[in-house]
């Protein structure tokens, strides 16, 4: 078993308790896609592209009184070390549903009727935390497609390692760790649309593990927000 | 708008008029659940069977054991594997073949439940370490459909393991065989309790039936041990919660679940 923390509470990647992994995005990067982003979290590698609103296929899905969300999330079969089989796994299509419910509260598909919106998530690489990393980029992307949206959604993990909560669980704290709770928060309406939790917590530890989510999910949101501004206003962030 | 959706909006303001006055539409209380009522050894044939009525929500589950291979990074410990189907009987909507996303939810929070409170000890069930473990099934059918599957699912799993039995098994030239006539009891450490909670407006109900379901904002499943933690959670649903809304339902599910935790404790 891999240590998780030194005795200077530094964790097994070099961080600090309450420090998140590298973040890039980069907003705008397929062609095709009605909006895109490209975001890579610590070694995740991940694509998600936006098409829509368009006509809905099957036709029966479709709503007479609002456009409708739906959500592929895909792991690449070289994302992981084990060769993963390319067909989506029953856990995929869990984390498609939770990270489209995730989402559904910030876009206003409601001008859009009979339409569909589809969000693609396309994992590269996997390193625990993906289903956050790609909430990141698939918000970033909606947001490029130019979707109405009352908000942008920002997710990031907390957890529990060495008896202590932590931001941002990398792939060996989830494995080995004791808890991981992913939270997608909005952070100007300061509503969670995502939570999940593995792993035993006490009353008191799931409370503070909540509040180290959404300080992680606030500090994604201005990583997203100057991604957004880099590609519309240049480099100029007011 | 459509005529259901009219109808949709007027069972919702009336519902959210009756929760202004603490009161729902079928009389219960914003914190009380249904009639749980729990029926275990149903089915002879399993080793551990139970059924399970949660207001108009019905489960019958089985628990088969048997051996099997390990997981391949988990030589160590028994597999435990937890499934759901809602059985075209069930509900009007439901249709026969593979699982959409909702079973499949359904399946993984209830597996979850039971996986992150530990509730077996999966060190007990190996048989000979990387090649031959026990292996316990649980397969919850929902024979109707009435609301909060979640919970009812949860309950009559955790019901059908707690009065299952493990046969036992010996291993001659590598191979296991099932030594006739002798069982025991499953390994079990602490009683996962799921409470289910739905938010409509600014009210959070417990155990939402089908009506609050169909107009609900946002839900929120908490599995709790015995201990008093918190070890699974999953959040549904269109819309979401404040952080205040989360810690309240954290301080509702516990409480809840330590009633329901006396009723399953009676099964041991």
């Amino acid at each position: 078993m891999t240590q998780l923390m030194n005795e200077n509470g530094i964790r097994c990647d070099g961080r600090k308790v309450d420090q998140l992994r590298n973040i890039s995005i980069k907003v705008g990067v397929l062609k095709n896609a009605d909006g895109s982003a490209y975001i890579e979290f610590g070694k995740n590698k991940i694509l998600a592209g936006i098409f829509g609103p368009r006509d809905v296929h099957p036709k029966h899905m479709a709503n007479q009184d609002s456009g409708i969300l739906r959500c592929r999330y895909h792991m690449s079969p070289f994302s992981v070390t084990e060769r993963k089989n390319p067909a989506p796994s029953r856990r995929e299509i869990e984390i498609s549903k939770v990270i489209k419910e995730a989402l559904q509260p910030a876009v206003i598909l409601k001008d859009f009727p009979r339409t569909v919106v589809d969000v693609f998530i396309e994992v590269l690489q996997a390193d625990g935390g993906t289903r956050c990393a790609a909430l990141d980029a698939a918000s970033v992307a909606l947001a490029d497609a130019g979707i109405p949206m009352h908000d942008l959604v920002s997710a990031c993990a907390a957890g529990k390692v060495a008896d202590q909560i932590v931001l941002d669980i990398n792939n060996e704290e989830d494995q080995e760790g004791q808890a991981d709770m992913p939270i997608a928060y909005m952070p100007n309406l300061g509503k969670i649309t995502l939570m999940q939790l593995d792993g035993i917590l006490s009353p008191s530890e799931y409370q503070k593990c909540i509040q180290t989510g959404i300080s992680g999910c606030k500090q994604v949101y201005e990583i997203q927000r100057k991604a957004l501004m880099e590609k519309y206003f240049g480099n100029e962030t007011p | 708008m459509t005529n259901s959706v009219i109808l949709a909006q007027l069972k919702r303001d009336r519902i959210l008029e009756l929760l202004k006055e603490g009161k729902r539409l079928d009389g219960r209380g914003l914190e009380d659940q249904r009639p749980l009522s729990i029926d275990v050894g149903v089915i002879p044939k399993a080793n551990g069977s139970a059924r399970v009525r949660l207001g108009d929500t019905e489960i019958v589950t089985g628990v088969k054991i048997q051996p099997d291979k390990p997981f391949p990074d988990l030589g160590d410990k028994g597999i435990l594997i937890c499934t759901a189907e809602i059985l075209p009987l069930a509900d009007p909507n439901a249709e026969p073949g593979p699982p959409n996303e909702e079973v499949i939810e359904l399946a993984r929070v209830v597996d979850r439940g039971i996986r992150e409170t530990e509730m077996l000890d999966l060190h007990q069930l190996v048989l000979i370490e990387n090649k031959s473990v026990i292996g316990i099934f649980i397969d919850n059918s929902v024979t109707d459909a009435g609301g909060n599957l979640f919970d009812a699912c949860s309950y009559a799993s955790v019901a059908a393991l707690l009065s299952c039995t493990v046969p036992k098994y010996e291993i001659k030239d590598e191979l296991p065989v099932l030594v006739e006539g002798v069982t025991s009891k499953p390994p079990i450490k602490t009683i996962p309790v799921s409470v289910t909670m739905a938010r409509i407006g600014e009210y959070i109900v417990v155990d939402p039936n089908s009506d609050e379901e169909a107009c609900m904002d946002a839900r929120l499943t908490i599995t709790t041990n015995s201990e008093g933690n918190i070890c699974a959670i999953q959040k549904g649903g269109s819309d979401g919660f404040t952080f205040e809304q989360v810690i309240r339902c954290s301080e509702i599910a516990l409480p809840v679940g330590t009633k329901i935790r006396k009723q399953l404790e009676k099964l041991m």
